[in-house]
């Protein structure tokens, strides 16, 4: 694992709203990802479920660091993605059960949240096709010359795909200002990093296109905090793409009901104990950055948002059966003449 | 819906398919700020392969005319996060055979992302791509239109004239869905004609009929275009008249024109370069058969690409050309 040090060491910390904010953004992603399991599980999902346990972290840091007009790129583990970035969890929820009130009207699904008014402009069901759509994002936000930024994320495994090296070439050649963020869990899909690849060093991968790399410890809320402010820092001030490898580990099966029997019990335990949420909010408490009673009140807020927000879309209606044929081209018409 | 070419009251010049492409670009350019063309090699001094993007980057910028890596999947790939992030991005694929590297974004992405969104953004982008034998061998010729025909998401289009080539690429540029603009390697810059100055538009999903006719309908795109109005001329001196609808575009298919032409030859002939097997003639002469069945007077026939890979060899064919149009009009209707 990476210095760890960042947390304790004396340096920059968020504004107390943002710890809150940080700490609501993993205990809510926490809850929601139990609760979605448990949907799939009980088959009231029509699809499985990826959750996000492990990534907490950085995917609060994350969305506290980046400004709403910043877009983001995720991938079909998107569910601490899309809370951090401020896309509403009624409209995430719903869309998870597939209802006409989901933020894709249930025509995208779990794999692919998208809601491009929060940021969330794209979101892929394909291993590393993220990277140059975020690439493409980044020549507008260029030519826009407004100082946005456009982050994108993607696990461990994505860094074995063409896609992968193509966007990064391609940034880099043109200095674009995106924010790579691997968020390594030490699995791509079933396979141990050690199975897949001979060179595991991600961000020395990355120098080598030409850009800034850093490895950080993602179980590490601070130190994902002070990484990727220092990243979109210099990516809005034209210094070109910042590439971050965050060290985690996947905490649960690849899907929620995916066999996990071949993951090594002591690795697994060790990174249980580093659970992202639970961490933080002793290390707020132990120093004096929040109170233990004001924890508890984002704690509640949380857990009631994820409880409406699960009553919401279950009970949403699923969308009308005529609206299959709307959404494919702008003009319907084309569609009904086609089908 | 079907539009016979007028003569065009406006300034012309004589322009091949290549400058026609070029002056449509360099227009919506200028009209349009955010249109952005990448591509490899598309920037001056050599202006892209096929010099369609000639003098733009000069005239735009290298921002604008983005001369990029080998690198096809995030050539497509940037064009869908341009297109996302409020541009209109043109993508050059040199050959329709490197769609291949580039397809998932172009059809994982391109084709789904209005539909998955639940019609929250759209993909306004352009592929432009070349088709064609260009004498290379395998790689460097197929025709893999129907591919992206049976992807719902992306309209396809192919122009068989330079002024075509003008109107329908505009047309593509401007369009708020993802279009695939198939040109023709041998028609890139030969069949030459007088082409407008200014803009030219050419409605997506209009057919045009080129040559009138009474006894039988062909049914055509691209490059068959030309062979199959020199075949028409065959068999109008055995006393066959022959009509030659041009669809210019694939997705939307203008059905309505080919329907209306066929009830009244009751014979119908598809041609098209690309395999014949669960190529785009199979689509069309299915439709006709399933809403004029009663009324033919001989079953649809199909006229494509041999069912192998385009041969390097001079001798051996793959793609059909005017004499085999004419034997199959020949044998429908018996003469």
């Amino acid at each position: 694992m990476t210095d760890t040090a960042h947390r304790t060491a004396t340096g920059a910390l968020p504004s107390v709203a943002e710890l809150e904010r940080m700490y609501w953004v993993m205990v809510t992603t926490t809850l929601a990802d139990a609760r979605a399991q448990q949907e799939a599980k009980a088959g009231r999902l029509q699809a499985a479920f990826y959750p996000v346990r492990g990534m907490e972290a950085v995917c609060a840091a994350l969305g506290v660091v980046l400004q709403p007009r910043d877009r983001l790129v995720s991938t079909y583990r998107n569910l601490g993605d899309a809370v951090a970035k401020g896309v509403p969890l009624k409209s995430i929820v719903a869309e998870l059960y597939g209802r006409v009130d989901g933020v894709s009207k249930g025509k995208g699904g779990p794999m692919h949240l998208q809601d491009d008014a929060a940021g969330l402009t794209a979101t892929t069901g394909v291993v590393g096709s993220g990277l140059p759509i975020a690439a493409g994002l980044g020549i507008a936000a260029q030519l826009d010359g407004d100082g946005k930024v456009v982050a994108v994320t993607f696990g461990d495994g994505a860094t074995s795909i063409g896609a992968f090296h193509e966007a990064m070439n391609m940034a880099a050649l043109w200095r674009l200002p995106v924010l790579f963020v691997c968020q390594n869990n030490q699995w791509a899909e079933h396979t141990p990093l050690a199975g897949y690849t001979a060179a595991p060093e991600f961000a020395q991968r990355a120098a080598s296109y030409g850009m800034t790399a850093h490895k950080i410890d993602g179980f590490d809320p601070i130190a994902c905090w002070r990484a990727l402010s220092a990243a979109v820092r210099s990516i809005r001030s034209g210094g070109g793409p910042v590439f971050v490898e965050f060290e985690t580990y996947r905490l649960t099966g690849h899907t929620g009901t995916a066999d996990y029997s071949y993951v090594p019990k002591d690795e697994l335990a060790r990174a249980l104990e580093r659970d992202p949420a639970p961490n933080f909010r002793a290390w707020l408490v132990g120093q004096g950055l929040v109170t233990a009673e004001r924890l508890d009140v984002v704690e509640r807020d949380a857990e009631s948002a994820v409880a409406e927000a699960f009553s919401f879309g279950a009970s949403c209606p699923q969308p009308d059966p005529d609206q299959v044929y709307d959404d494919v081209f702008a003009d319907r018409k084309l569609v009904l003449d086609l089908s | 819906m079907t539009t016979r070419l007028e003569p065009i009251a406006a300034e012309t010049k004589t322009m091949s398919a290549a400058v026609a492409m070029n002056s449509a670009l360099d227009l919506a350019m200028a009209k349009d700020p955010t249109i952005v063309l990448l591509g490899e090699d598309i920037a001056d001094p050599i202006g892209g392969v096929f010099k369609v993007t000639k003098g733009l980057s000069t005239k735009y910028g290298t921002d604008r005319v983005r001369a990029t890596p080998i690198a096809e999947q995030s050539i497509v790939g940037a064009a869908v996060g341009l297109a996302l992030g409020g541009y209109r991005p043109v993508a050059e694929i040199m050959f329709c055979d490197f769609l291949t590297l580039a397809s998932d974004q172009l059809v994982n992405h391109a084709a789904k992302l209005r539909y998955m969104s639940g019609g929250s953004v759209s993909v306004p982008l352009t592929v432009r791509t070349v088709v064609g034998n260009s004498r290379f061998g395998a790689q460097h010729s197929q025709s893999l239109e129907a591919w992206f025909m049976h992807t719902p998401g992306i309209k396809v289009v192919m122009a068989s004239t330079p002024t075509e080539a003008k109107g329908l690429l505009t047309s593509c540029v401007f369009d708020d869905d993802p279009c695939l603009f198939i040109e023709h390697i041998h028609l890139e810059y030969t069949n030459k004609e007088e082409v407008p100055t200014g803009e030219v538009t050419i409605p997506l999903g209009q057919a045009a009929i080129k040559r009138a006719g009474s006894d039988v309908t062909v049914i055509t795109y691209g490059p068959a275009v030309p062979w199959s109005l020199q075949a028409a001329e065959t068999l109008a001196e055995d006393g066959i008249s022959a009509e030659v609808i041009d669809l210019r575009t694939l997705v939307p298919m203008d059905l309505e024109t080919v329907l209306e032409s066929v009830s009244r030859t009751r014979r119908a002939v598809v041609a098209h370069e690309a395999t014949s097997f669960c190529g785009p003639g199979a689509e069309i002469a299915a439709r006709i058969t399933e809403e004029l069945f009663g009324e033919l007077d001989a079953p649809v026939a199909r006229v494509g690409g041999v069912y192998a890979p385009i041969p390097f060899a001079k001798s051996l064919r793959a793609i059909p050309g005017a004499d085999d149009l004419v034997a199959a009009v020949r044998r429908i209707t018996g003469q």
